[in-house]
């Protein structure tokens, strides 16, 4: 049997973009994973499920029927060079690759590209846009943090290594006792299994953050706060305020608790302001906690083409951002999009059901190497292999650290990288055009 | 008996490890076709756990199964794993920055006693029309 070991795999799941994983593959098969969590050993063993799709599908009189990849692209390509209004989203589970061959299509075309931002951090995105962001790597929190908040965060159940990796328990340069040279404190609504774990715990109401925040930012600038602020009495608020004073280098990493809620962006832009506030004190730095592995990603290459972080409408033949109008579910729920091309995502099961009520009634093709739920609606369906395990290619960690993605095991036969598929239509649309135009 | 609380949606590691290629197995029904309320509220609305109750907002309805939370105390919060079910009762409304209330939204719940939990694809095609 042939038996070896990748010993440099990077995690392909959560922005935590792990790359100390090893990888034990027989025979071209992935049969161990090592070091990596429940959620990454379970990406690692995910090209194996029976949910995989083996041909491109189309929609032949309202079912779907296998076909060929040349048809499927023919077809995907025609759908997008005849819509008006066409939508590509997705790309927060693609390789960097992909995304600048999407947004030459996007341009091409005429599209809204957007990515999954827009439905979780996008909130943030457009906070840091307007106070800016004091941060810095995670390896500089490892060594350095002797203060690490979560707030509105779950990692114990959303990226599960986030702490014994980066930031509480593993041993730094100026943390040589790990965990016990520092506190951790946890603010939620519920008290979650990280909660549990903390220092100190602040039990926010919902739709408190807000309040709560401003509170901090009161006591950290020595005013009087009322005797309790959403829920948390005066003196534990005025305690972490005396905290994050006080230590030597402090972390806040976010999630969608204080993003999601009432307040949205304006609730970031206060937190954002918080840690400027602390700057007059102590070093101190913030993270929204990224969901997908190059979400970040997407931002970057979007930025470094457009000039945009994400929801940009390239209609007008130029760039264009203005979140609230064109971004994904806006351009859902106002009934505009007349076809859509979906990259690695699935926003039937994670968008608001009114917006995938318009995704069910145009044409959507898919790019995806599994069946999912918004494969149901499409009309082209084009399988693909999977970047980090069966294809190189290039992530952003959620503290913009790009890695390089490596090959572990060799893709099934016909399933091409979601990059070439994208090219495929992209050249298919260019001829299109150009015919049209001879006509 | 009615419960009124604040509905929240968010990542769970069982959620999590069947995002991503069982969508359409028995397996995503267990792991997010649920509600998971504080033990305390639970006594109250007067169901056992892991029986059927309607989540309902100004903005839909589903019926999930009901849980003991893991991540108590939580009284007046009910948790749905992100998710088609969720994703029923959640504000859709961006705000005019595109981002929809997944967080923060009023709820009521009620005991739906034989009603049925629908699987992913299932509950899709009942409440959107298809192709």
């Amino acid at each position: 049997m042939a038996t070896k070991v990748v010993s440099d795999a990077v995690c392909t799941y959560c922005g935590c973009l792990c790359d100390d994983i090893e990888v034990l593959v027989q025979d071209g098969k992935i049969v161990d994973v090592r070091h990596a969590c429940i959620l990454g050993t379970s990406r690692f063993f995910d090209y194996l499920r029976p949910e995989r799709m083996v041909k491109p599908l189309i929609r032949v009189d309202g079912e779907l029927k296998e076909t060929s990849i040349d048809e499927a692209v023919k077809k995907a390509a025609e759908i997008l060079a005849k819509a008006e209004r066409p939508l590509l989203y997705g790309w927060s589970m693609a390789g960097c690759e992909a995304h600048q061959v999407g947004i030459e299509l996007a341009e091409e075309i005429g599209a809204v590209i957007d990515d999954t931002t827009s439905v979780c951090h996008g909130p943030s995105v457009i906070a840091l846009q307007e106070v800016g962001i004091s941060t810095c790597t995670l390896g500089e929190v490892k060594n350095r943090a002797d203060l690490v908040i979560y707030w509105g965060s779950n990692p114990m159940q959303a990226h599960p290594r986030h702490m014994s990796r980066y930031t509480v328990y593993p041993r730094g340069f100026f943390r040589e006792r790990g965990w016990r040279d520092r506190v951790l404190v946890v603010i939620d609504v519920r008290k979650t299994d990280t909660a549990k774990l903390a220092t100190r715990f602040l039990q926010v109401e919902p739709n408190g953050d807000y309040e709560l925040i401003s509170a901090l930012r009161l006591a950290v600038n020595g005013n009087k706060i009322p005797e309790k602020v959403a829920g948390v009495p005066r003196e534990e608020i005025e305690k972490l305020a005396e905290i994050m004073k006080s230590c030597h280098f402090g972390a806040i990493f976010f999630g969608l608790g204080v993003t999601s809620s009432a307040g949205k962006n304006r609730n970031i832009d206060n937190v954002l302001s918080l840690v400027r506030d602390l700057g007059a004190y102590t070093k101190f730095v913030i993270f929204p906690m990224r969901g997908h592995y190059n979400v970040t990603g997407f931002g970057q290459v979007l930025t470094w083409e457009t000039g945009f972080p994400f929801a940009v409408d390239f209609s007008r033949n130029y760039p264009r951002y203005n979140p609230g109008e064109t971004t994904a579910v806006d351009v859902l729920l106002r009934e505009e999009a007349d076809a859509a091309l979906i990259v690695a995502s699935d926003p039937a099961a994670h968008f608001p059901r009114k917006a995938v009520e318009h995704l069910a009634k145009i044409p959507v093709i898919t790019i995806e190497p599994f069946r999912s739920l918004t494969t149901q609606y499409a009309t082209v369906a084009i399988p693909s292999a999977i970047t980090g395990i069966e294809v190189e290619g290039t992530a952003y960690r959620m503290d913009h650290v790009p890695l390089r993605l490596h090959k572990v095991v060799e893709p099934p036969e016909g399933r091409l990288p979601d990059r070439e598929i994208l090219k495929m239509i992209l050249e298919h649309v260019r001829a299109l055009k150009t015919g049209a135009g001879q006509a | 008996m009615r419960l009124e609380v604040t509905l929240i949606t968010g990542r769970s590691l069982a959620q999590g490890t069947a995002r991503e290629a069982e969508k359409t197995k028995p397996e995503y029904v267990k792991a997010a076709a649920i509600c998971e309320l504080d033990p305390a509220d639970l006594k109250k609305l007067g169901v056992d756990d892991g029986a059927p109750v309607r989540v309902r907002t100004e903005y839909g309805s589903v019926v999930v199964y009901a849980t003991a939370s893991t991540q108590a105390p939580h009284l007046g919060i009910a948790f749905i794993p992100l998710g088609p079910w969720a994703n029923q009762v959640i504000r859709s409304d961006t705000d005019k920055i595109g981002t929809p209330s997944f967080k923060g939204v009023h709820a009521e719940i009620e005991p739906a006693q034989g009603e049925t939990v629908e699987d992913a694809v299932k509950l899709l095609s009942k409440t959107i029309k298809g192709k």
